[in-house]
């Protein structure tokens, strides 16, 4: 996985993809009203923020200057009309930001879980999971903010420079001028340090995590450190690291510790030349002390919008790599999809059409199977192999050998690159995947259980289950008897992942979820990690129990289910070298026999060493 | 008032550098408030024709320097003035800066390390209980929540208080009734800002609590998406995902709303304040009580004091913030070092006595380890088989000191080891682990890393020894290559060899293998165990084990079940014994295997 290391985000400092940014836009359709009203109430925002030091230059020239208090009352009732108008627009723009940020989050995080639940297993074993969920929050999270108050920022800031702008040269023109003198430098003093100001900040983020890194393993690592009396090398090695950060973090702090007064003394260079020429022209009678007490506040202003428009410029150019990410997320193509004709019996992932669903005798057949996971790296050649319904089938092998991957295809997460599976005879190709999954019952090797109560994670198998058959297929699988032993019974909330059960009480639970969907076609995966005889026992009557008249393919690591098997298939790097009943293979004295007394060597050592619970 | 106290404490070493920060503020905010003055100077004085009032002293600078003619004849001095104030405003606020970054920043390494150190010092009791996330957290943003705490609020708040007091100051003198008119809306601000902080508080824990939620079960799908496509549940999940994805989304609303409420509201009280200090302002100018300078000079001072007034509520909430963080980190570091108290540095040879030795965990009835006694001679190979749980790896765990025995003593070569102290005894009786840990270094480093003196040599000769050379030759980088996340991934097998080896490299006379060769084949094992005993004639082994073929080459073999030893004697006295030892021989023997086939 070393190529999902992110180190990406370092190289995409460069100009803003607009195909990129109207693609998202695209996704965004719903909340076009929302952005365009935010568009449209930034520049009325803007208008009312500039008119302010009008209304003050207007006291100056019209009651101060002429000693009057003539109008004063409609004076107050412009200014608090002005006043109630900007609280009312900074609230209605807000508002409909929350909608657009609230909505955003909406809309991407559920295209991108849409997507995910379509995407085939290459794309999850590709993937870790990690990576998947990043993109869900601090990817979607990021784009969130940015599009909307980024937006509102930047929207805010051009229409504040242009409208302050506009007064300033009908006002004055030459005066305006000299006003603006400072403004480009402004500009792009702003953006040179906006970006570094954001590439230390990165720096700061990624040297923390290392140190994260570092405590996660000075704490996890603790016992090997002590038993190996590193724990001087360890924490110099440490200080090396908190060494880095105190740099890195001040450097970060002394940009944006430059930044400001440098912007500031900008802003006041504006100011001097407005006082200095304003001065000159008061003198003369060109203009009014009105109109300079205006102009000081507007140079001592502009620096804000354009500090915040470069600002918003960088962090967009770092947005984009989210939207990238999520962007490829959400338009990465299927590898494994149903044909538009088969669409349009069985109905799709979300819609499926269970009227037209056919039913399924359970036999299921492997014709000249070929698959690789990697290019140039045949996992299997030519399988061939049926199962007549009703047949218990076990497949036996190394690690390695390949019978993950038959299941795997079997359950269709993955297609053979070459030949045919069939079921019932026919290419399953021809049926739709949510058809497959409802008729075959999978029981994975590491029992999986979600967050919520046992009865809950039965119910996973069949939605509209009754209490009663929920009971009935944990009493078929055995697993009854325990969880009435349970303080909350069916009720017990069994933790993350299952945690607060053992992991044969997971198995079993796990068996009963399969069980109560009543499928054709069993494919059990078996669990390798022991488990204590009693359990096994239960677990093996369990599956005596279930599999009576039920095709079944095992993966077989104890040989109690073995032994009972109709047939075992014996595989060996991606061929089946043996095949027969248990006494058959025995009598061969071949890799079976070899196999089977190491199993058998390892199982009795466990029951006598491990006391496993 | 602890707290206060403890991060003072924190501060030892700093305290200098946060002074001269907090200094550098307060000028800054002086420079910056000479701006408005220099501006009445212009427009009263220099512009217009009044004297100029000499009750500030930016101004009586000013005249200092140049005379009011001088002034009104080159009115760019003026400007050249305001520059000049605002650079040394800029300067003073790069120093504040620069001191607040150097400050805080040194605060929070030395915070970090002590906290790394002090972890590193605990007992294993401690670690087995810890939650490592939790833990983790307490020393990477507590640490940060302290730091913003020292670096940014404390010198926000001292300067937010050094402004206000500068300004209503030269207010009060410029015109006292004024400086009413200018700030009676302010504490409402303030007030309001620190009510709303808090309120919102709630409504963040709230969003927080459902993004976690959502975080879950995108987590739990994805983990366990071959549950969901086996059942077919793709629709159900979206369902369920949907559901809490647009109550998350509806916190965020509401967030939000709430800030629309409040920045609009805080608006209106501000620019309300503004206006009526222009009303007032403007009356009173027209009456001649006030020039029109001092008329702009309080509008600009107004404006300076609006910001941070708005923003106070949430400062204060964040600095209570940093009170719990004080609190999470004292907890860690009261707990007490494993190495207090230190210990005698004794020559350890010789044999290992271990006398009546029992043991129980903390806070647990059930005794471990019952009664153990046993006599370990230098330069001797022990072996322990047991089923797990009897208590073979804490009699080990006893050995190093990781645990102290509830009853009885051990002792090395005649001294008892509880009075040894920790790191002495360890260098000496060398534990390889059941479950390896491998550091995030490459494997030079890593195998050096109990005895980082050692030479390449030597550590390519402890590879050897614990056949782990051959297999590091194959890696690109060969002993170069890092381990670990970044790196590549060993097999089991191949890190408990390398375990095996950073053991070698210490010369330490007593070594303990935990199970620590379970991973590797039988043949390797018998390689390295043939190695070994070339390697250091006078080593004292402790194996423990299951597979016979290591047992039966020890010189004494036990069996521990349920915390007693219940069988004592060499490979042969044993399988003529009824007994565990019997059992697993007669199942690993080859003759067995015919009975069932």
């Amino acid at each position: 996985m070393e190529h999902l290391k992110e180190n990406q985000e370092d190289k995409n400092v460069k100009g803003l993809s607009t195909e990129l940014w109207l693609k998202v836009l695209r996704y965004l359709k719903p909340l076009r009203k929302n952005l365009l009203l935010i568009c449209v109430f930034m520049p009325i925002l803007a208008t009312i923020d500039s008119v302010f030091p009008l209304l003050t230059g207007y006291a100056i020239d019209n009651f101060i200057a002429k000693k009057t208090l003539e109008n004063m009352p409609a004076f107050i009732v412009v200014y608090m009309a002005c006043v109630v108008g900007l609280a009312g627009t900074v609230y209605l723009f807000i508002a409909q930001g929350a909608i657009v940020e609230a909505g955003i989050l909406k809309i991407l995080r559920k295209l991108g879980f849409e997507k995910l639940q379509k995407l085939s297993f290459s794309y999850y074993d590709k993937n870790a999971v990690g990576w998947m969920i990043a993109r869900l929050t601090s990817d979607v999270n990021r784009l969130g903010e940015m599009l909307c108050w980024g937006l509102v920022d930047m929207f805010w800031g051009l229409s504040y420079m242009f409208v302050i702008s506009i007064i300033m040269l009908i006002l004055n023109w030459k005066l305006a001028l000299v006003t603006l003198v400072v403004v480009p430098i402004l500009a792009i003093l702003s953006l040179f340090f906006q970006k570094r100001i954001l590439h230390t900040s990165r720096l700061v983020r990624k040297i923390n995590s290392k140190l994260t890194g570092a405590f996660n393993e000075g704490i996890t690592g603790v016992k090997a450190t002590k038993s190996l009396v590193a724990e001087e090398l360890q924490f110099n090695d440490f200080t090396k690291l908190t060494g880095e950060m105190k740099r890195s973090s001040y450097k970060s702090a002394i940009y944006a510790a430059v930044y400001l007064p440098i912007v500031l003394t900008l802003g006041s260079i504006g100011m001097a030349l407005v006082v200095y020429y304003g001065g000159v022209q008061v003198r003369f009678g060109d203009l009014s002390f009105g109109e300079l007490v205006v102009f000081i506040n507007y140079a001592v202003q502009f620096y804000e919008p354009v500090r915040e428009v470069a600002r918003v410029y960088t962090e967009l150019q770092m947005a984009q790599a989210s939207a990238e990410r999520i962007m490829g997320l959400v338009e990465t193509p299927l590898e494994i999809q149903d044909s538009p004709e088969v669409e349009a019996i069985y109905g799709t992932t979300f819609e499926p059409k269970v009227e037209n669903w056919d039913a399924f005798k359970g036999e299921i057949a492997f014709e000249h199977v070929a698959f690789q996971y990697v290019e140039g790296e045949p996992v299997l050649k030519d399988f061939n192999l049926s199962v007549k319904p009703g047949e218990k089938v076990a497949l036996v092998g190394e690690t390695g050998s390949g019978k993950s991957t038959v299941v795997n295809l079997a359950c269709r997460f993955y297609e053979p690159t070459n030949g045919r599976i069939l079921l019932d005879g026919k290419d399953y190709k021809s049926k739709s995947q949510l058809w497959l999954q409802d008729k075959i019952g999978y029981v994975l090797q590491a029992p999986h259980l979600f967050s919520g109560t046992i009865r809950d994670n039965i119910r996973y198998g069949k939605l509209d289950a009754t209490d009663l058959e929920i009971e009935a297929a944990a009493k078929l699988t055995n697993a009854h008897s325990f969880i009435l032993k349970l303080d909350q019974g069916y009720d017990t909330q069994v933790g993350e992942g299952g945690a607060m059960l053992s992991t044969g009480e997971k198995q079993l639970i796990s068996f009963a979820r399969a069980v109560i969907k009543n499928p054709k076609l069993f494919i059990l995966d078996e669990a390798t990690s022991s488990i204590d005889t009693e359990t096994e026992q239960m677990i093996q009557q369990a599956i005596d129990n279930v599999l009576r008249d039920r095709t079944a393919f095992i993966i077989a690591h104890r040989l109690s289910t073995i032994r009972s098997a109709d047939k075992i298939v014996v595989m060996r790097k991606g061929e089946i070298v043996e095949q027969g009943t248990h006494r058959q293979l025995m009598a061969l004295r071949g890799y079976y026999y070899k196999l089977y007394t190491h199993q058998f060597i390892e199982d009795e050592e466990n029951h006598l060493l491990k006391n496993v619970t | 008032m602890k707290r206060m106290k403890l991060l003072w404490h924190y501060l030892k070493g700093q305290r200098l550098t946060m002074l001269l920060s907090v200094v550098a503020v307060g000028l800054s905010t002086y420079f910056m408030i000479q701006i408005p003055f220099i501006l009445k100077f212009a427009i009263d004085s220099v512009i217009g024709s009044k004297a100029p009032d000499l009750s500030n002293s930016g101004v009586n600078i000013a005249l200092a320097v140049f005379s009011l003619e001088t002034y009104r004849a080159n009115m760019w001095l003026i400007g050249v003035l305001l520059v000049v104030m605002t650079l040394l405003r800029g300067l003073f606020q790069l120093l504040k800066g620069h001191y607040a970054a150097k400050g805080s920043e040194n605060v929070a390494k030395r915070l970090r390390e002590r906290m790394f150190h002090h972890i590193q010092s605990l007992s294993y009791q401690y670690h087995v209980k810890v939650e490592t996330g939790d833990l983790i957290q307490r020393c990477t943003s507590d640490v940060d929540t302290i730091k913003r705490f020292i670096g940014s609020q404390t010198v926000e708040i001292g300067g937010v208080a050094f402004l206000l007091s500068m300004i209503i100051y030269s207010m009060v003198r410029m015109h006292p009734v004024m400086t009413l008119f200018s700030t009676m809306a302010l504490p409402v601000g303030a007030g309001f800002s620190i009510y709303f902080f808090n309120r919102i508080n709630q409504v963040f824990k709230d969003v927080d609590e459902h993004e976690g939620k959502l975080s879950t079960i995108i987590q739990e799908n994805l983990s366990g998406v071959r549950v969901v496509r086996a059942f077919g549940r793709q629709s159900y999940e979206l369902e369920r995902f949907n559901l809490n994805n647009d109550l998350y989304s509806e916190k965020i609303l509401r967030l939000v709303k709430e800030f629309a409420k409040y920045w609009s509201s805080q608006d209106l009280i501000v620019l309300t304040q503004t206006g009526i200090m222009i009303f007032s302002g403007t009356y009173f100018t027209i009456s001649g009580d006030m020039s029109l300078g001092t008329f702009v000079a309080f509008t600009t001072l107004t404006g300076y004091m609006l910001w941070p007034i708005r923003t106070l509520g949430r400062v204060l909430s964040e600095m209570s913030k940093s009170f719990v963080a004080v609190d999470r980190i004292e907890t860690v570091l009261a707990e007490q070092s494993e190495f207090e108290g230190g210990g005698e540095t004794p020559n350890l040879q010789g044999d290992i006595v271990i006398k009546d030795v029992s043991f129980s965990y903390e806070g647990s009835e059930r005794e471990v380890l019952k009664h153990i006694n046993l006599k370990i001679k230098a330069g001797e190979t022990l072996a322990i088989l047991g089923p797990t749980g009897a208590g073979k790896s804490t009699l080990i765990h006893l050995l190093a000191r990781f645990y102290e025995p509830t009853q009885g003593s051990i002792s090395i070569g005649d001294h008892p080891i509880h009075t040894v102290e920790k790191h002495h005894l360890r260098k000496h009786v060398a534990v390889v682990l059941q479950e390896p840990f491998l550091f995030a270094k490459n494997l030079t480093e890593n195998i050096r890393i109990a005895r980082h003196t050692a030479s390449q040599l030597e550590v390519e000769q402890a590879a050897q020894v614990a056949q782990i050379h051959d297999n590091i030759l194959t890696f690109d980088k060969g002993y170069d290559t890092l381990v670990g996340e970044k790196g590549v991934s060993l097999s089991g097998g191949q890190k408990q060899r390398v375990a095996i080896a950073r053991k070698l490299v210490t010369d330490a006379p007593v070594l303990i293998f935990d199970d620590s060769l379970s991973a590797v084949d039988t043949e390797t094992d018998a390689a390295i165990r043939q190695r070994l005993k070339g390697h250091n004639r006078g080593l004292t082994t402790i194996i423990v084990s299951h597979r016979i073929s290591t047992l039966s080459e020890a010189d004494h073999i036990i069996v521990i079940e349920d915390g007693v030893i219940t069988q004592e004697g060499n490979h042969d006295q044993l399988i003529a014994q009824e007994g565990l030892y019997q059992k697993v021989y007669e199942i690993q023997d080859a003759g067995m295997i015919q009975k069932i086939s």
